[in-house]
């Protein structure tokens, strides 16, 4: 075991890890951060993303170790510390971006992330971005929606 | 996963030294690699992470004009960074699995993995560039040796890929929309002394050149001059998403789209 120390939303954490333990399983299982979610655990869903030094990466599909002194950001870390909902989480809310939610957290990471680059995205930048967000509900319309909304616009999706 | 002692060298003369171990094996961005552990395709009792050398990362322009990129510079910094030199080549990158893969799989990676029907490999035969090592360096002609294998020898790592800049380039790629690589794809670029065609996800032996297209377009730089042509589909990758007559035909359309595209 090998001692690794990070910054988790803010907040400094360490942990004892193994070399094969990942990023997820340190977050999930090491920090109690349940929110990110593993879906496929090969890296095609999405419902893992989170942001290392403002990137948005697939935390099942990383090590722990590689991430000693980064900057680690989960859904956990997206509302305000009083539970006020950030602009995108509360757009799923009013979009009804989500069905059963299991995708949830990552799409929200993903979706933060193409704002940071790209604060006024097309819808069809929007589905691009989210090729490797996988939403089994099949609840895309409501989520690029929702992403739209949280850009500040206005926009009449295809097919609702 | 099988275990293994995860090492994070912060040079790559360390990295070296640390893959000199038995059963060493070098971790790029581990986008395949990782899948593989997980499958326990793969059981090195070491893994190296070139994540942490500084010195193998960034996209530069040499004296010659080529631009350099580091062997551990990942996809998303290859299409935002090389975009102004070689668009068609920041294209390609910005196409490779989804954002969230392309910011931490590199190019180092792709290359020494050397999947065939990955992207990287298509670009870097086409542009006729050269692999640097921490040893040696390598002409892309005698870089890629089949499905999976390449020059590298064992413990070698990509410190650098410099590729020269053609007037005129394109990739085509026919994604296998599930896994998003490249079903089949196509990198044209076109120099002063000619034009090179490479193709990949169509053939069992990985990348190739396509002799007959190279010719025929630096006669004339037209989609309609790959029309006439034939490919043939012995060798080509047969499976559930296409045959190899599917690939072979594939080969011909794509190459008149870059063509096209590259104008």
């Amino acid at each position: 075991m090998t001692k690794v120390a990070m910054s988790v939303n803010g907040r400094a954490v360490s942990g004892e890890v193994e070399g094969r333990t990942l990023l997820v399983q340190f977050l999930r299982e090491g920090l109690g951060l349940t929110g990110t979610h593993v879906g496929c655990d090969t890296a095609q869903c999405g419902a893992c993303v989170v942001h290392v030094d403002g990137k948005a990466l697939k935390a099942c599909n990383v090590f722990a170790l590689d991430f000693e002194g980064a900057e680690v950001t989960t859904i956990e870390g997206m509302a305000a510390p009083d539970g006020t909902l950030s602009p995108i989480q509360q757009a799923f809310q009013d979009h009804h971006g989500l069905q059963c939610g299991f995708c949830t957290p990552g799409m929200v990471m993903s979706a933060a992330a193409l704002l940071a680059e790209n604060p006024k995205p097309t819808e069809a930048e929007v589905r691009e971005y989210l090729e490797g967000n996988l939403c089994r509900c099949t609840g895309y319309h409501n989520i690029v929606k929702a992403i739209l909304a949280a850009s500040g616009q206005e926009m009449a999706v295809a097919a609702e | 996963m099988y275990a293994f002692d995860f090492v994070r060298p912060s040079s790559v003369a360390d990295a070296v030294a640390a893959l000199g171990q038995e059963d060493a094996q070098a971790l790029g961005g581990g986008q395949t690699l990782i899948p593989a552990l997980k499958q326990r395709l793969a059981s090195p009792s070491t893994l190296v992470s070139l994540a942490g050398i500084a010195e193998i990362r960034g996209v530069c322009l040499d004296d010659d004009g080529r631009v350099c990129i580091g062997g551990g510079t990942p996809h998303a910094v290859v299409a935002a960074e090389a975009a102004k030199h070689y668009p068609a080549l920041a294209a390609m990158a910005n196409r490779i699995g989804d954002p969230a893969v392309r910011n931490r799989g590199t190019i180092g990676g792709s290359l020494a993995n050397n999947d065939p029907s990955a992207c990287y490999p298509a670009a870097v035969l086409a542009s006729n560039a050269t692999i640097l090592t921490n040893a040696r360096e390598i002409a892309a002609d005698d870089y890629f040796q089949g499905m999976f294998t390449t020059a590298l020898d064992e413990g070698e790592i990509i410190t650098e890929v410099r590729f020269p800049v053609p007037q005129a380039a394109n990739y085509q790629k026919f994604v296998q929309p599930a896994s998003r690589f490249a079903l089949t794809g196509v990198f044209v670029a076109r120099f002063a002394d000619g034009v090179r065609v490479a193709v990949t996800g169509a053939a069992e032996d990985g990348v190739f050149r396509w002799a007959e297209a190279e010719a025929a377009l630096s006669d004339s730089f037209a989609a309609e001059a790959v029309k006439g042509l034939e490919v043939a589909a012995d060798g080509m990758i047969s499976d559930l998403h296409g045959t190899p007559e599917y690939r072979a035909n594939l080969v011909r359309v794509l190459t008149a789209r870059a063509v096209a595209a590259a104008g």
